[in-house]
């Protein structure tokens, strides 16, 4: 679902965040990207969302090369991940219900499916009721949870996570990443960066472990995910 | 279809709900697009409004026609039924030399002097009443040049003169307009411009959140077009009352004017076509100072 294929970034600055970097997250598959802050969690991700562009090598996301992605074709790509930030990144002058509705809007979907369909991502984050709130009427812990219902509610084939229980306490934390377990077990690829020991500990999952740019564990899929039912998925689903 | 009909409707109602949040900030700009276009709009009045008042006065023109000295009163009487049967002309009045020369003895002062004379000076004299119809600049000089080419006729005096340099003045008055209408409009694109981009900078991280969740380019732009088409429908009404309230301040003492002048001109103000095109214009101006704004400034507001 996510292929890295010796993948350098180097930003303007002559820093260097990642560097020959070769990963492959299968579909279906839900793992931690973990790390030191600066290892490269953020950069992967950005590359994965498309917000940057590999120096070089080869990034294939949902069976689409990104280099062959043109500027306009960027939207259009992002519609089929899912992305949760460390700050939420809700509009705070807009309701949850319209905060929700977003990317159903963008994507041109009918007014009564997304009533369906708002509610629906609502009601999987346990905020069923708190349409007509806005977003500083929740506290940190439901903010969060509005931005995970916003990043599923178009039903995307990839949901990433860049520290999204950064700033929660570890019972929220874990409520958090029980929410992402059920979008994984309906067949949700998840990736999920965090350097959260206390949630690793509590979650027995892959995890790829970065360091200064590289990745120094868990580059290979875990052996038991890699069964040939989710191999054929991949190519099933190389066109979107 | 209606789902897009439905969003375009949508974002159109709140781009005017996000201009009414900023009450004065959007009436200020508002009434600069207003102000910049009453301008050309009363001098396009203004124009319209002479033109019409120097239409009366040309209908008013009549053509004097001198005979050549020596030509016989007798003579000069057909001449003047002549001059009746042309179907441009409506009245024509003979003024024979002995009565101008009399009326002239009786008015001028010269009685004692012109007595002296052994013989009238004054030649026989025709004054020619175009007919209404006929009364343009254009054609009162092909009367006056036919008459002209007639053996006894010495000298036809036509008084268009200043109705031709009135024209003129006027054709360069329009131009001047049109001039400052071009300026004032780009001056218009730019007042929108410039508010549109304060306005991306504001909401820089809405922008950036709809393009995360994949938002093109189009749909983020979309919100400003509209803001850009209210504010040219604000400005365009601004403008209309703008002018309204100058034709209504004025009607008063041009009536007065026109009254001294024995006229029944009155003033006139924008019709609905002039209205239609002001307010059509100022849309069109908003709409576009906003597109070529949020083209530009949009594809810089990255998320990062």
């Amino acid at each position: 679902m996510i292929r890295c294929e010796r993948v350098f970034k180097r930003y303007p600055n002559g820093r260097e965040a990642l560097s020959d970097l070769s990963l492959d997250v299968a579909s279906g598959e839900i793992a931690f990207l973990t790390g030191h802050s600066g290892a490269g969690k953020s950069s992967l991700l950005k590359l994965i969302a498309l917000i940057e562009r590999p120096s070089r090598g080869q990034l294939v996301v949902n069976g689409l090369n990104v280099a062959g992605v043109s500027r306009s074709k960027v939207p259009a790509f992002r519609r089929q991940i899912g992305i949760v930030f460390q700050d939420h990144k809700l509009l705070h002058d807009r309701t949850i219900y319209d905060n929700v509705a977003l990317p159903l809007i963008i994507a041109g979907t009918s007014g009564k499916e997304i009533g369906k369909r708002v509610r629906a991502a609502l009601d999987q984050v346990g905020l069923l009721g708190r349409e007509l709130s806005l977003p500083l009427e929740l506290s940190t812990g439901e903010q969060q949870r509005v931005g995970i219902a916003r990043a599923v509610v178009s039903k995307p084939a990839i949901l990433i996570a860049d520290e999204p229980t950064g700033n929660l306490d570890p019972e929220l934390s874990v409520e958090v990443m029980n929410i992402f377990r059920r979008f994984n077990e309906v067949g949700v690829t998840v990736l999920v960066a965090s350097h959260d020991t206390y949630l690793l500990e509590r979650f027995p999952v892959r995890r790829i472990r970065l360091e200064g740019g590289r990745i120094v564990g868990g580059a290979e899929a875990a052996p038991k995910l890699l069964d040939p039912g989710k191999l054929v998925g991949i190519d099933a689903q190389s066109t979107p | 279809m209606t789902a897009w009909f439905t969003r375009h409707m949508q974002t159109l109602v709140g781009a005017l709900g996000r201009l009414s949040n900023q009450k004065l900030a959007t009436l200020l700009t508002m009434l600069v697009i207003g102000i910049a276009l009453a301008l050309p709009a009363c001098l396009h009045l203004f124009i319209t409004n002479a033109q019409m008042a120097s239409g009366d006065w040309n209908r008013a023109v009549d053509i004097s026609v001198f005979l050549k000295r020596g030509v016989a009163e007798a003579e000069a009487r057909q001449l003047v039924e002549r001059m009746r049967q042309r179907r441009d002309v409506g009245a024509v009045e003979f003024i024979a030399a002995d009565a101008a020369l009399k009326q002239f003895r009786h008015t001028s002062g010269f009685g004692a002097a012109i007595d002296a004379l052994t013989d009238n000076p004054l030649p026989h004299a025709l004054i020619v009443h175009p007919k209404a119809e006929f009364a343009t600049a254009d054609h009162l000089q092909e009367l006056a040049a036919d008459v002209q080419a007639w053996p006894s006729v010495d000298v036809v005096q036509l008084d268009t003169a200043w109705v031709n340099r009135l024209h003129a003045i006027l054709d360069a008055i329009r131009r001047t307009v049109l001039l400052a209408a071009g300026l004032l409009g780009f001056g218009v694109m730019a007042v929108v411009g410039n508010t549109i981009r304060l306005d991306i900078q504001n909401r820089r991280a809405e922008i950036e959140v709809t393009k995360l969740v994949g938002g093109s380019d189009a749909f983020v732009r979309r919100p400003f077009l509209y803001s850009g088409f209210w504010y040219g429908v604000g400005g365009g009404i601004i403008a209309w009352l703008l002018t309204a309230i100058a034709v209504g301040v004025l009607r008063e003492p041009v009536n007065r004017i026109a009254g001294l002048y024995g006229s029944s001109f009155q003033i006139n103000g924008l019709d609905w076509r002039a209205t239609l095109t002001l307010i059509g214009s100022a849309v069109v101006l908003g709409w576009l100072g906003s597109y070529i704004t949020a083209t530009r400034y949009l594809r810089q507001v990255e998320p990062s």
